[in-house]
C-alpha cells in the first residue's frame, strides 16, 4: 500500500453527551460527517468543541450517546483501537526519537516490516515536503516543520479519519496561511474524513467544507463557510464568524422596521424571526452620496465618529440617528479618497437589499 | 539635531565596555561572602583531610595508609560490602520508588498531594528516630513478626533485624524520598499528550509506557539513582544499629580507625578513597545522562 487516495469513512455522532458533574461540556450533540469531508468544529473556549474531538479520539468517555465510524460503534473502543490519525495542539512528537522514528512509530506498532516502514516514511516526508529530514532530532525543527512531521506521522498509516486539535495555534501568524493551504491540499489528495478544531474563524473559513459552530456545549449551526458568513442563524454565530454590528428591529404589519422606517429584506421570510436583529457586515455598508436615490437599498442616516486607518481599509464608526453605533469598512483606494468623511460629519449609509439579513437575537 | 561624530561613538564604546567590566566586578563582589564560606567549610577541610591521609604512624609523610587499604583483605571486603549494600538499597529504591512516582503523576492533584505528604513526613522525621523505630518494629517480638505469626503465615519469627535485611529495610526507607521527589518532578514534566499520541498511533497502554514514558524518564531516573547510591555509600547510623555488627560499611570502619590508630591518617585515607570512588561514580553517571539526552 502506498500513500494514495484512501477510502474515507463517514462519521456519525448522535445524542452525544458529556457531563462533568452538573456542567454539560457537550449537550446532546448530533452531527453527520460525510466520508471525505473536511469539517471544522468552531467555538469559543469551553464551548465543547475540544471535548467532542477528544471523545472521537477516545481520550474522553462520553456520558451517553453514540459515535460511529462508517457504521461501526466506537464509544467503547480504547484510543489505540480506533485507527484514526490525530494532530495534537502542540504536535506531541516524541522528543527521544528522530523524525524518521516518529513517523515510523504507527507503522512499527502495526508490525510493518523494516523495509516497507522506511519506504513509507520517505513517502510521507515527501508528502509534507520535508524529504531528507528523517535523521533530524525533533528539537532541530522549527515550528512549521514540526507541524508537518506531526501531519506526516498522523497520515503515514493511512487512517481513514484524521483529527486535528488546533493544528495551527502554535505557529507564527505568517505560517498560518501556507499551512492552511497545505493541510487542505493534503486532505484533497488523500481524501480522508478530516475533523479539525479551532477557535479562529478565519482558519475555519479557509480550510473547511463545512463548519460546526458550538456554543455552550450545543451545536449552534452547521453550514458551509459562505452560508455561515452570509446567513448566520443567530447573533452568536454572526459575531463569531466575521465582524458585524446589530440593530434591533421592530415588527410591523408589513414586515420589519428600524427606527420606524420599514426595511427591504433579502428574504421576506426573515420577518418571522423571533427577537429580530439586523446584521450589518462592515464591508457591505456603503456611503451614499447626498441626494442619491436608494433604489434597492436601505438607507441609514448618522454621524461619523471615528475613522481608523487599517492599511488595506478604513474602519468608520457611525452613530445612527436611532442612537445605535455601527461600523463600516471603506476599501483603501484612490477612488474612495474624496468620499472619506471627517469625524463629526453627517453621513448616509446604504445597505443593498440582498445584504439585508436578519438574525435571531438569542443563541 | 547635530550628528554624532565618530569620536563620540568611540567614547561611548569605551564607556560601555567599562560599565560592563564594573558590573561583572560588582556581581563577583556580591558572591565573595558565599565563596569565603564555601572555602572555609568545604574546600579547606577536604584539603586538610587529604593531607592528613598521607601522615604515617610515626607522624612523617607516608603512603602506608593507602597501601594498607589496598593490601589488607579486610578493607577490601568492607569496601565491597559497602558497595553491595548501596547497590541493593538503590535497586530496591528504584523498584519501589518508580511506581510510586508514576502513580503520583497520574493521580488527581488532591490525591497526589496526599500521597506526596506520606512520602515527605518520614523525610522530615529524624533519621535516628526512624532507625530506632525500625529496630522496634522488626525485632523478634516486634509488631511485624507478631502480626505475621497471628495471621499464621510464619511459625517462628523471621530474622528481620541485626542483619542485611534490617539494614536494607532501614536504608530504603530513608532513601526513597530522594528518588521519588526528583523522579516525580521529571515525570510531571513529560507532556501528557505524548502518551495520548502513542495511544492514538496504536500503542496499547503498556507498549506506550515502555516506548515513550519510560525512555523519557530514564535520564532523571539515572540521576536520582546515582544520588541515592552515593548517599548510601556514606551511611553510618542505620547500618550500625540495624546491622547488629554483621553488616560493616565504610563509615563504621572509619570510626573504628579513629579509635584504633594514634593518628588520623588511616581514617583520613579511607575517607579519601571513598570520596574518590564516589566522585568516579558521579562522573560516570553524568556521562551516561549526557549521552542519553544528547540531541534533545
Amino acid at each position: 500500500m502506498t500513500l494514495g487516495a484512501m477510502t474515507a469513512l463517514p462519521v456519525s455522532i448522535s445524542s452525544l453527551n458529556k457531563y462533568y458533574g452538573s456542567f454539560r461540556a457537550t449537550d446532546n450533540v448530533s452531527l453527520e460527517i460525510a466520508a471525505g469531508e473536511f469539517l471544522t468544529l468552531l467555538g469559543p473556549s469551553g464551548s465543547g468543541k475540544t471535548t467532542l474531538l477528544m471523545m472521537m479520539a477516545g481520550f474522553a468517555r462520553p456520558s451517553g450517546g453514540s459515535i460511529r465510524f462508517g457504521g461501526r460503534e466506537v464509544v467503547h473502543l480504547p484510543p489505540h483501537r480506533r485507527d484514526i490519525g490525530m494532530v495534537f495542539q502542540n504536535y506531541a512528537l516524541f522528543p527521544h526519537m528522530s523524525v524518521g522514528e516518529n513517523i515510523a512509530y504507527p507503522l512499527r506498532v502495526r508490525g510493518t516490516g523494516k523495509a516497507e516502514c522506511g519506504e513509507r516514511v520517505l513517502k510521507a516526508l515527501d508528502m509534507v515536503q520535508l524529504s531528507g529530514y528523517q535523521d533530524r532530532r525533533i528539537t532541530q525543527l522549527s515550528g512549521g516543520q514540526r507541524q508537518r512531521i506531526a501531519l506526516a506521522r498522523a497520515i503515514v498509516f493511512e487512517p481513514r479519519i484524521l483529527l486535528m486539535d488546533e493544528p495551527l495555534s502554535a505557529l507564527d501568524k505568517q505560517l498560518h496561511e501556507t499551512m492552511q493551504i497545505e493541510i487542505r491540499r493534503l486532505h484533497d489528495r488523500l481524501g480522508m474524513t478530516t475533523v479539525s478544531v479551532t477557535h479562529d474563524q478565519r482558519k475555519a473559513l479557509t480550510m473547511s467544507d463545512r463548519i460546526a459552530v458550538f456554543s455552550r456545549g450545543k451545536l449552534a449551526q452547521v453550514a458551509g463557510p459562505s452560508d455561515l458568513y452570509e446567513k448566520p442563524a443567530s447573533r452568536f454565530v454572526a459575531e463569531f464568524i466575521g465582524e458585524s454590528s446589530f440593530l434591533p428591529l421592530t415588527k410591523t404589519a408589513g414586515g420589519l422596521a428600524y427606527g420606524g422606517r420599514p426595511l427591504m429584506l433579502a428574504e421576506a421570510g426573515d420577518a418571522g424571526i423571533a427577537d429580530p436583529l439586523l446584521m450589518l457586515r462592515p464591508e457591505r455598508l456603503q456611503l451614499a452620496r447626498p441626494g442619491e436615490t436608494a433604489g434597492e437599498a436601505n438607507i441609514f442616516h448618522g454621524t461619523a465618529r471615528h475613522i481608523v486607518f487599517q492599511g488595506d481599509s478604513l474602519l468608520i464608526e457611525v452613530r445612527l440617528e436611532g442612537g445605535d453605533t455601527v461600523q463600516m469598512r471603506l476599501p483603501n483606494g484612490s477612488r474612495q479618497k474624496d468620499a472619506i468623511p471627517a469625524a463629526g460629519e453627517a453621513v448616509a449609509l446604504m445597505l443593498d437589499r440582498r445584504d439585508t439579513h436578519v438574525v435571531r437575537g438569542e443563541a | 539635531m547635530a550628528a554624532v561624530t565618530a569620536s563620540q561613538l568611540a567614547d561611548n564604546e569605551r564607556a560601555l565596555a567599562a560599565d560592563e567590566r564594573r558590573e561583572s566586578r560588582q556581581l563577583f563582589q556580591l558572591a565573595i561572602p558565599a565563596l569565603v564560606i564555601v572555602t572555609i567549610l568545604m574546600v579547606a577541610p577536604i584539603g586538610w583531610l587529604f593531607s592528613l591521609s598521607f601522615v604515617g604512624e610515626d607522624g612523617g609523610l607516608s603512603v602506608e595508609n593507602f597501601t594498607r587499604i589496598v593490601t589488607d583483605g579486610a578493607y577490601v571486603s568492607i569496601f565491597a560490602n559497602t558497595f553491595q549494600v548501596a547497590l541493593l538499597v538503590t535497586l530496591v529504591c528504584v523498584l519501589l520508588g518508580y511506581p510510586v512516582a508514576y502513580v503520583l503523576t497520574i493521580l488527581p492533584d488532591r490525591w497526589s498531594r496526599l500521597v506526596m505528604l506520606a512520602v515527605l513526613v518520614p523525610f522530615w522525621t529524624s533519621l535516628l528516630v526512624r532507625t530506632y523505630a525500625w529496630l522496634v518494629l522488626l525485632q523478634r517480638r516486634g509488631i511485624v513478626n507478631t502480626g505475621l505469626d497471628a495471621l499464621g503465615l510464619i511459625d517462628r519469627p523471621l530474622p528481620l533485624v541485626h542483619n542485611m535485611t534490617g539494614v536494607v529495610i532501614g536504608m530504603v526507607h530513608i532513601m526513597l524520598p530522594f528518588l521519588i521527589m526528583p523522579l516525580f518532578s521529571s515525570m510531571k514534566a513529560i507532556d501528557g499528550n505524548l502518551m495520548r499520541a502513542a495511544a492514538n498511533l496504536g500503542s496499547s497502554p503498556s507498549h506506550a509506557f515502555f516506548r515513550v514514558f519510560l525512555p523519557l524518564s530514564v535520564p532523571r531516573l539515572i540521576a536520582g539513582t546515582m544520588m541515592v547510591f552515593v548517599m548510601c555509600l556514606g551511611f553510618y547510623i542505620t547500618p550500625a544499629l540495624l546491622g547488629g555488627g554483621k553488616v560493616q560499611m565504610i563509615a563504621q570502619r572509619i570510626e573504628a580507625s579513629l579509635s584504633l590508630y594514634p593518628t588520623w591518617g588511616p581514617a583520613s585515607a579511607l575517607a579519601v578513597v571513598l570520596l574518590a570512588l564516589t566522585g568516579g561514580f558521579l562522573l560516570l553517571s553524568f556521562a551516561i545522562v549526557r549521552r542519553l539526552t544528547a540531541g534533545r
